[in-house]
């Protein structure tokens, strides 16, 4: 028996958090949605916001405290006691960032105008908004609305459809 | 391997149409890929592949940023020459290896 294949069409990705990793869990998957053609549509909620808030976008880091996978560069475990250190968060978020710079991955705000550049949309969360009193002027200028639930699961519809929580 | 003739000239092509040999290469062959893919080529195009092809011989990856800021091209340019899936097709077109990067 033949199986059939159904390509996906759209994603509509949803990005809830402000991590270095899980912001750029959202961009990598939607970048590489746009490549391949998929319509692309991405939420930004709740501490997901300081990915494409001005003022935060170029300043995320990745936390040091209470995370088992991290591990020190020689693959040794990083203890959380150490990540309490001050200075220690931005060391190892700078060192993310370098990495990932040596990879070809762009900053936030290239990686999100590569994604527009190639048709990909940018929404934010309304309730999460009012909820941090933030303004649409607070956000990066190519933030195509800002959308209540509602009005995001209305682009979600048609076939070949997935929405991703990253 | 299989085998595909393109303008006249047959070619080693792996199972999703890929160049496997990019030395096989001619600008009449990249014309004929590209009418599949439904493109016309113009010379905006072809600087672009001779771009990709030199990168990939150097053995750098294949990134869409580094398409960007090659100086050809913006990204958005990019996606407008090579509509739908713009790594791939200038890729299979270019007669190199479907790119390995996520990014």
């Amino acid at each position: 028996m033949v199986k059939e294949e159904f390509p996906l069409k759209k994603v509509c990705i949803i990005c809830a958090k402000g991590t270095i990793e899980d912001v750029y869990a959202t961009l990598v998957m939607s970048n590489g949605a746009v490549m391949e053609g998929i319509e692309t549509k991405i939420f930004f909620t709740f501490f997901g916001l300081d990915a494409i808030t001005k003022k935060q976008m170029k300043s995320l880091h990745t936390g040091t405290v209470g995370n088992p996978a991290m591990r020190m560069p020689g693959g040794l475990p990083f203890p959380t006691l150490l990540g309490i250190l001050p200075g220690v968060e931005a060391g190892v978020s700078s060192m993310m960032k370098s990495q990932m710079e040596a990879l070809d991955i762009p900053p936030v705000q290239e990686f999100l105008e590569m994604i527009e550049a190639g048709g990909g949309e940018v929404f934010a969360c309304k309730l999460a908004m009012d909820m941090f009193k933030l303004k649409k002027e607070d956000l990066w200028d190519g933030v195509k609305a800002v959308l209540t639930v509602g009005e995001f699961y209305e682009m979600c519809g048609g076939l070949q459809t997935q929405i991703i929580f990253t | 391997m299989a085998q595909k003739n393109f303008a006249g000239i047959s070619v080693d092509v792996n199972d999703e149409g890929y160049m496997t040999n990019p030395s096989q290469w001619t600008k009449d062959i990249a014309r004929e890929i590209a009418k599949e893919e439904g493109i016309e080529l113009t010379e905006k195009h072809y600087s672009l592949l001779e771009f990709l092809r030199q990168k990939q011989a150097k053995g750098e990856s294949l990134t869409i940023r580094s398409v960007g800021t090659s100086g050809f091209i913006d990204i958005k340019g990019f996606y407008q020459l090579f509509p739908g899936a713009p790594m791939k097709k200038a890729a299979k077109i270019a007669g190199i290896p479907k790119p390995a990067s996520c990014v």
